[in-house]
């Protein structure tokens, strides 16, 4: 018995009337769990009832405490007939499972009911005591931190990154048993609600055990997902990294980075030699930490039964090539020899996190995805995980060894994702492949003297990571390299596209901007196997068309690389939707872009003539216009004597014009010749003409807003506390059914862009603002239906800062500007060598190793010391080595300060934006929710667990509800609601990391109804006020969140 | 091509209050969207009609599903379905209880029952308050009447405390609810002129000196119901007309006293015994409900208008009744002072803040 649960019921307010006659309610309260149920008294004729129960004892498994949810139902207590159930609270108790995290959870929750929606509120009181176990053969994981931000999260540094986790369940989706022919709504409803609840549960404890195998404590960057497959079941399953994460308390991370050469050293055990042999659970953990349905001979039974008809087609993503618009192809070709690093003997070296300690990522070599098309009633034994799995592992293999093609030997940002319509399902998969810092891994720790010497040329954080992983004799797919145009040495590609954020430390010039691909592609409507090859044969179209619109909008921005690059196909019965985002930047090291070439198929035609030139003019002014909009002056580079002639980027070939050829030729003939400039667009028909039409019809933002589907947006650094966060939904219903694609196209892209445009005039009041994190997701609910869901924050940041730095940005200073990155590197390199020892977390310096046992090289430090370290040694190095005061100096030496802000030891700072004022007496503390990792102007001090919630809402009465919008407003404004709840029953002011996972919404407007499933994810955290160290008391908090969130 | 649907909702609800002023106002979405064109907010972020409607509609739902939130206000502050900030519940709720002017005139004094709300169509049209926001402000008036009936101690802080308005319109609600109890007659034409602020202000000078709660501050309706005994005492006034004598003494103290200080001299003392007539009368009838209701009447038939075709100014109004209120004090043989003067304290505040064109 090692685990007791206790709850008691306190009080409920704001009741909805049961008793027609009395207008009041006779309420009490079931509290269960597992198979235990409570009852408190009936507390007669009150809307605002006052229980004040007893302690409701449960003693249970921690297994059971991981998968079950504490169920608390509300009830009319009725004479004469059955009692009414008013509604429902789960809480998920996991919180409380670790010690780090909640110890008690205590607070105000709606009451819930999927027919009704919020009806009043409940307090309730849970506590949890756990008893030593020592059983070696546990089942439960009770202790394993999960996150879903997808990076080390603040206030903790990751002794040990251990690797990718995965697990999946099946269940019998209840809305699809028998039972549900003769049951209520509401009773198949919460069926379903308990099932998933148990479901998570039961995942999140399998994940645990997994970390726990592997010899970790935490998963960081865990995925959940929901696949409502309909007939076939319910599939719930999971991804995550699993790490040792150590927490650093205030003291220590002073420490660290006043003297950073000491605070290491108090850490010995976490040195990367001694750690990996150490460690009781090092033995075993590397055969063993890969779940048994992943061996040999399960695979190979399980793909004999399904390999019977399946077509199946995995479609290889492209990586960072294909210049030319042109398809990257089978990505067969190099295998560079290698060392075998530890990380390649692990079956699925993948990584969820999106952003990293400085020097962790060492090459990016690419995207790298994977595609596959299954059929759900082929499914032999749809009960069982086995055929998931296997297509899961299938998929992952692909993605595995896309990257070695890339010569790449993990995948970072790495995600999955389905889409389902009847029984055809596609499963996605993508990442990016890099070559990572063996340091950071126990294998790569192990065995130094055989992966060093990969990392023997040091070259600069800025752009280290940029040059190309592989070998350029033998590149995967056709790419025009360059020599670094930061550091000159090692050579890079013309383009890079990355599924992570932008590296904190990247070299980038101007601002970012959301770029987004959008596509409509009808197909056929059919059945079964036939229905799964039309979609397989579509889905390299697509993929290609996506890419080749990213990339034209990319060069239309002059911006030369991508990151969070999402990209999304989904399928409905008559057509498939894509729809990619990414943000755009131009990275300093990477070349310029060059222009977009219009060609006419017809030379001669002077009419045709005329129209081409006249597209070309507007393509280019779009493009000087875009420069001046995203403050893109790249430093003019002079001609120093680095390897090859780097082509002079200004320069406009004309030299296609004329061609008449097909536009592949002449792409060929100009990647050969490395004419990067030379990118062309063949007016060769009305589709083409359509194409650049729409490709100039994206609007850039307004003024006073950027946007980005990434954390943050480079070049701003001053945000202010104010954030809002905001999900929007837009279906349309497409009533005319001969659309071409072309038309489909336009509405689709309408769409999003409208969406957009609504978004910039509703956060007007934010501005100067930029729309972070903005990730769009799209369905197709039914037959003619686009559905389009956003999740984004709007973060505001001071003007005035922004200004001054543009202005001194503005200011002729070319020669400074270009003269400085040179500069940098150059020293920078030097430093490290010097100063290796002062600080750790250089990527470069592998070669010291020897001495970073002793200093702690193999962990990274705290992240942001460590860079504040760098920052001020590079800032130093700047004031040293030149008086000029360029663009980028200032840059470093702000961000230095702003880090300054965030460190603890600073006082005296005024707390300008503290609000004394404080109104009324609300009772309900304001939660912040974000889904950046991250709430600027603020610190995490806790993290409180992860939230992970399941809901339903039906409606039969869908007119009165204020039709389908009206609906899904409320819903939308209920989980929130709920969220915000569980977050400060739990003792939090912030959700971070928040995503709306799905929002599958079913509607019937002719019978009056409509369902929506909403899953939610966070992690609820305490944050204080940089400034503070303590968290801020619920007043406070409400003056500033006032003086924050009130500007609307 | 339709849009289905269509929504945006933020963690800490989004509020323009411009939209909630068409909402309150009673506009129709489409008009409130007209509206906002004229005004300008398209030109300020690149916005087209759709953006507009789509926002509109959006702020629209959310003012709805507050609605019930705002009609108890103190719910508003603990309830978990909106994020609100303080300062901005404060502004909806302030907002919300606000009212027209025009409107409130029309139903100030008259029975807050189903019959006038059937009536609302027409008052709308009278006045042109649209007849959504003519409902709302006549139920916001109903719902606070109710809520303060049954409660005891001051009514203004009692609505102040539980509708969380500001001191201001606490003290309009008071007003209108105190008038609505007492069904003073305001809608006879020769009451037009007056403004509802010239109402509240006397409901405030009834409220603090002629009700129970003047005297005793934990009664039940006390500042709603006039105080019965003080009305029974006011027949003891009678004396000051009824006597000759006094009534001469009473005249010739006020003459004196006024003569030589004004143009209106003569005008006053050929109208004093008639209007001190008018005033003791209107005194001494309070006792029936029908001339507690017709009471602005009289005091406008009895005294205002008289002064007014004897052109009397407002500086000749006051200095009249300031020195007939004072002079009954030296009448040796008069010994009501005390209601006298609570009698002629509110009657004279009354005076002053109607007598205006």
């Amino acid at each position: 018995m090692p685990g007791k649960l206790k709850a008691k019921i306190v009080a409920g307010r704001h009741l909805p009337v049961m008793d027609r006659a009395s207008d009041l309610t006779d309420a009490f309260v079931e509290v269960k769990f597992g198979n235990t149920t409570f009852k408190t008294d009936v507390f007669p004729k009150s809307l605002n009832p006052q229980w004040n129960s007893e302690w409701f004892k449960f003693e249970v498994d921690d297994e059971d405490l991981q998968d079950e949810p504490l169920q608390i139902t509300v009830l009319d207590h009725d004479t004469y007939s059955a009692n009414d159930a008013i509604g429902k609270v789960y809480i998920d108790i996991d919180p409380l499972l670790c010690t780090e995290a909640a110890s008690v959870i205590s607070g105000w929750f709606p009451i819930y009911d999927t027919i009704h929606g919020i009806r009043g509120e409940i307090n309730v009181l849970v506590k949890v005591e756990l008893f030593n176990d020592l059983n070696r053969f546990r089942q439960s994981s009770c202790g394993v931190k999960f996150f879903c931000t997808t990076s080390i999260p603040r206030g903790y540094r990751a002794a040990m990154v251990h690797g990718f986790v995965e697990e999946l369940v099946v269940n019998e989706d209840p809305e699809y048993q028998w039972i549900d022919r003769i049951r209520t709504p509401r009773a198949s409803n919460e069926a379903r609600q308990r099932l998933i609840s148990l479901m998570s549960g039961e995942l999140q404890r399998k994940i645990g055990l997994k970390v726990l195998e592997m010899g970790g404590n935490a998963v960081v960057g865990y995925l959940q997902c929901f696949d409502l497959e309909g007939e076939s079941g319910l599939v719930v399953r999971a991804i995550g990294t699993a790490c040792t994460l150590e927490k650093h308390s205030s003291g220590s991370l002073v420490n660290t980075h006043t003297h950073p050469n000491t605070a290491p050293a108090s850490n010995a055990c976490n040195s990367p030699s001694k750690d990996g042999k150490e460690s009781p659970l090092a033995h075993g953990c590397r055969s063993t930490h890969n779940s048994p349905v992943h061996s040999a001979c399960s695979s190979q039974r399980l793909s004999q039964n399904f390999s019977v008809s399946v077509p199946t087609l995995i479609f290889t993503g492209m990586g960072s090539g294909g210049s030319a618009g042109k398809e990257a192809g089978p990505l067969k070709t190099l295998l560079r020899q290698q060392t075998q690093t530890a990380l390649e003997q692990r079956e699925f070296p993948f990584f969820t996190l999106t952003s990293f300690p400085p020097g962790f990522l060492v090459h990016v070599g690419g995207v790298v995805s994977a595609r596959s098309v299954k059929l759900l009633d082929r499914i032999h034994n749809p009960d069982e995980p086995e055929t998931r799995d296997a297509w899961w592992e299938e998929i992952r293999q692909e993605i595995k060894s896309h990257a070695k093609a890339l010569g790449c030997h993990a995948v970072v940002g790495y995600s999955e994702n389905t889409s389902i319509c009847e029984e055809v399902c596609i499963l996605s998969a993508s990442g990016t492949a890099t070559i990572l810092n063996p340091r950071y891994m126990r294998e790569g720790c192990l065995d130094i003297g055989s992966t060093d010497h990969r990392f023997d040329d040091p070259s600069p954080p800025s752009c280290g990571f940029c040059h190309i992983p592989y070998d350029e004799l033998n590149m995967p797919f056709p790419a025009q390299l360059t020599y670094c145009y930061n550091c000159r040495r090692q050579k890079v590609p013309d383009v890079l596209f990355t599924t992570i954020d932008l590296p904190a430390e990247a070299a980038v010039t101007g601002k970012g901007c959301l770029i987004q691909a959008r596509l409509c592609r009808l197909k056929k409507k059919a059945q079964g196997e036939v229905n799964a090859t039309a979609i397989s044969n579509l889905l390299p179209f697509m993929e290609y068309e996506l890419h080749t619109q990213l990339m034209n909008k990319l060069k239309l921005r002059s911006m030369n690389a991508l990151f969070g690059l999402h990209i999304q196909i989904s399928v409905g019965e008559n057509m498939l939707l894509g729809l990619a985002s990414a943000t755009g930047v131009y990275l300093t090291a990477l070349p310029a872009p060059g222009g977009i070439q219009i060609a006419g198929k017809t030379s001669g035609d002077l009419n045709n003539e005329q129209h081409i030139q006249s597209i070309q003019k507007r393509i280019n002014d779009t493009i000087a216009k875009n420069k001046e909009l995203y403050q893109i002056n790249p430093p003019e580079l002079t001609e120093e004597g680095v390897g090859s002639p780097i082509p002079e980027p200004r320069q406009r070939s004309r030299l296609f014009r004329s061609h008449s050829e097909s536009s592949d030729e002449v792409s060929e003939l100009d990647l050969s010749h490395g004419k990067k400039d030379a990118f062309v667009l063949e007016i060769d028909d009305t589709d083409a003409v359509e194409d650049i039409h729409s490709l100039l019809i994206d609007a850039s933002p307004p003024t006073g807003f950027y946007t980005c589907n990434t954390e943050t947006m480079p070049g701003i650094y001053n945000w202010t506390t104010a954030v809002q966060m905001f999900t929007s939904v837009r279906v349309l219903r497409l009533s005319n059914a001969n659309l071409s694609n072309q038309s489909l196209n336009k509405i689709f892209t309408d769409l999003c862009e409208n969406l957009l445009k609504s978004f910039y005039f509703k956060l007007r009041s934010n501005i100067p603002c930029c729309l972070c994190h903005l990730n769009f997701t799209v369905a197709v609910p039914e037959e003619e239906l686009i559905q389009v869901s956003v999740t984004a924050v709007a973060m505001t940041f001071d003007k005035d800062q922004t200004q001054e730095r543009f202005i001194t940005k503005g200011g002729n200073e070319t020669e400074e500007q270009l003269q400085f990155p040179l500069e940098l590197c150059a020293d920078s390199s030097s430093t490290n060598t010097q100063t290796s020892s002062k600080f750790s977390g250089v990527p470069e310096n592998t070669i010291v190793s020897s001495r970073a046992a002793s200093v702690d090289y193999g962990s990274f430090a705290d992240r942001c010391s460590t860079w504040l370290e760098l920052l001020r040694l590079k800032a130093h190095t700047i004031r040293r080595g030149s008086v000029k005061t360029s663009r980028r100096t200032q840059s470093l030496a702000h961000s230095v300060s702003s880090l300054e802000n965030c460190s603890p030891l600073t006082e005296g700072r005024p707390r300008s934006l503290r609000s004394s004022r404080s109104f009324g007496g609300s009772s309900v503390t304001m939660v912040k929710m974000t889904p950046l990792s991250f709430l600027p102007g603020t610190r995490i001090i806790k993290y409180l667990g992860i939230i992970n919630m399941f809901f339903i809402r039906e409606t039969t009465s869908l007119r009165e509800e204020g039709g389908v919008s009206g609906f899904l407003h409320s819903f939308i404004a209920e989980v929130f609601a709920m969220v915000r709840a569980h977050v400060a029953a739990l003792g939090g002011n912030a959700v971070v990391s928040y995503s709306m996972k799905d929002c599958v919404l079913m509607e019937n407007p002719n019978k009056n109804q409509a369902q929506c499933l909403i899953n939610v994810s966070g992690d609820a955290v305490i944050c204080v006020r940089e400034t503070d160290q303590e968290p801020m008391t619920s007043m406070t908090n409400i003056g500033q969140s006032c003086t924050a969130d009130g500007a609307t | 091509m339709a849009v289905e649907l269509d929504v945006f909702v933020g963690n800490t609800t989004i509020m323009d209050e411009e939209v909630y002023q068409l909402w309150l106002d009673g506009y129709t979405v489409n008009d409130a969207v007209k509206v906002r064109m004229a005004g300008g907010v398209l030109d300020e972020c690149e916005a087209n009609q759709d953006v507009l409607l789509s926002d509109t509609m959006d702020q629209y739902r959310t003012f709805q599903m507050c609605e019930r939130l705002l009609q108890s206000p103190a719910k508003l502050a603990n309830q978990l379905l909106f994020q609100i900030p303080p300062h901005r519940q404060t502004m909806l709720i302030e907002r919300y209880y606000a009212f027209d002017d025009s409107f409130v005139r029309e139903v100030l004094g008259k029975k807050l029952s189903k019959g006038t709300k059937k009536d609302l169509d027409d008052i709308g049209a009278k006045t042109g308050v649209t007849l959504k926001s003519c409902r709302r402000q006549f139920d916001n008036f109903k719902r606070v009447f109710k809520v303060v009936e049954e409660l005891k101690g001051p009514l203004v802080e009692n609505i102040r405390q539980h509708f969380l308005l500001s001191d201001k319109l606490a003290r309009d609600y008071a007003a209108i609810v105190f008038f609505a109890n007492n069904r003073f007659e305001t809608g006879k034409k020769k009451l037009q002129y007056l403004t509802f602020q010239d109402f509240a202000f006397c409901a405030g000078q009834l409220i603090n000196n002629w009700t129970v709660g003047a005297v005793d501050n934990m009664v039940e309706d006390m500042d709603v119901d006039l105080d019965k005994e003080f009305l029974q005492e006011l027949k003891e006034l009678k004396v000051l007309i009824t006597d000759k004598d006094l009534l001469d003494q009473h005249k010739s103290l006020v003459c004196t006293a006024l003569r030589g200080k004004t143009k209106a001299f003569t005008e006053m003392e050929a109208n004093f015994k008639n209007l001190s007539r008018g005033l003791v009368n209107i005194a001494t009838k309070l006792t029936n409900t029908k001339d507690v209701r017709d009471f602005f009447i009289d005091l406008v038939e009895k005294f205002i208008e008289p002064c007014r075709s004897d052109r009397w100014t407002s500086a000749d109004v006051k200095l009249y009744l300031t020195h007939y209120t004072n002079s009954a004090h030296i009448l040796d043989s008069f010994k009501h002072q005390a209601v006298w003067d609570r009698y002629m304290g509110v009657i004279k505040s009354c005076i002053f803040k109607m007598y205006h064109d």
